[in-house]
């Protein structure tokens, strides 16, 4: 299990802006060990926003995405104490979800 | 002793049976476009998400840095104004994966996504926005970078 994710969710408007930091390698399979060996690739394939349970957005990465994934995106209509959760899969199917309460 | 052959078979049935038995999220694992991601050329992966002909436009706004200093993290963005934008895309033209994000949207979020991608070398980087009525809209913008982020 991979460490937890940063996730702030602060209400702006009529929304409410969710950052996440997620802790992850993010290896691309492009490089190699000291041996000359491919390091395989290692990344995270999805990741699902939800607001109060009702899923609010989905991604599909490749390995382009940076190591440690940042990422930023609006929920429209949410409000102080309603909950973000985010989960992300990677390619090894290891899972994370995380909660947040917007503030 | 079995052979790595035979591990393989065996560890492939076992999947089988989790996912028939519901204990992995089939769908879940399957949901993710690998002919996109493996496409090299910015057309092809477009096709391979179903895209209409991209057209550029500048109802899509892409921004990103004109100089990345470290091809391992550059900060990019991408945002619409137009209603109905299902999907939001990046890609970088010069990646080995062209493919870095494909956000699906919902009505709940505002077409205004921000993440972080690794680039390999100067390349074109496009934000690709595409509609519910199918039209496939594009900006680009070409990143310098002065130290890859891929290989080493």
């Amino acid at each position: 299990m991979s460490d937890p994710m940063r996730i702030r969710a602060q209400a702006q408007g009529n929304g409410a802006v969710v950052r996440v930091l997620m802790s992850h390698e993010m290896e691309t399979g492009q490089r190699k060990d000291a041996d000359g060996k491919v390091i395989p690739a290692w990344h995270i394939t999805e990741v699902t926003a939800a607001l109060n349970g009702k899923t609010v957005m989905t991604a599909q990465w490749g390995t382009a995405i940076a190591k440690n994934p940042f990422t930023q995106f609006t929920v429209k209509g949410a409000k102080a104490g309603d909950k973000i959760t985010v989960s992300w899969v990677d390619n090894r199917g290891d899972k994370r979800t995380d909660e947040a309460t917007v503030a | 002793m079995q052979t790595r052959r035979e591990m393989l078979a065996c560890s492939a049935a076992v999947a089988a049976a989790l996912i028939a038995a519901g204990v992995l999220p089939a769908q879940a694992q399957s949901a993710w476009n690998k002919a996109a991601f493996d496409a090299k050329a910015v057309e092809d992966v477009l096709k391979a998400l179903g895209a209409a002909k991209p057209v550029e436009s500048n109802d899509v706004t892409l921004t990103a840095p004109d100089i990345a200093e470290n091809g391992a993290v550059v900060p990019i963005s991408a945002a619409s104004a137009l209603p109905d934008v299902k999907r939001l895309v990046f890609l970088i033209e010069k990646n080995p994966t062209t493919l870095a994000g494909s956000f699906e949207l919902t009505d709940a979020v505002e077409t205004n996504v921000a993440t972080r991608v690794k680039m390999a070398q100067t390349s074109n980087v496009y934000a690709v926005a595409m509609l519910g009525d199918g039209r496939t809209l594009y900006a680009k913008k070409e990143v310098k970078v002065t130290l890859g982020g891929c290989g080493g």
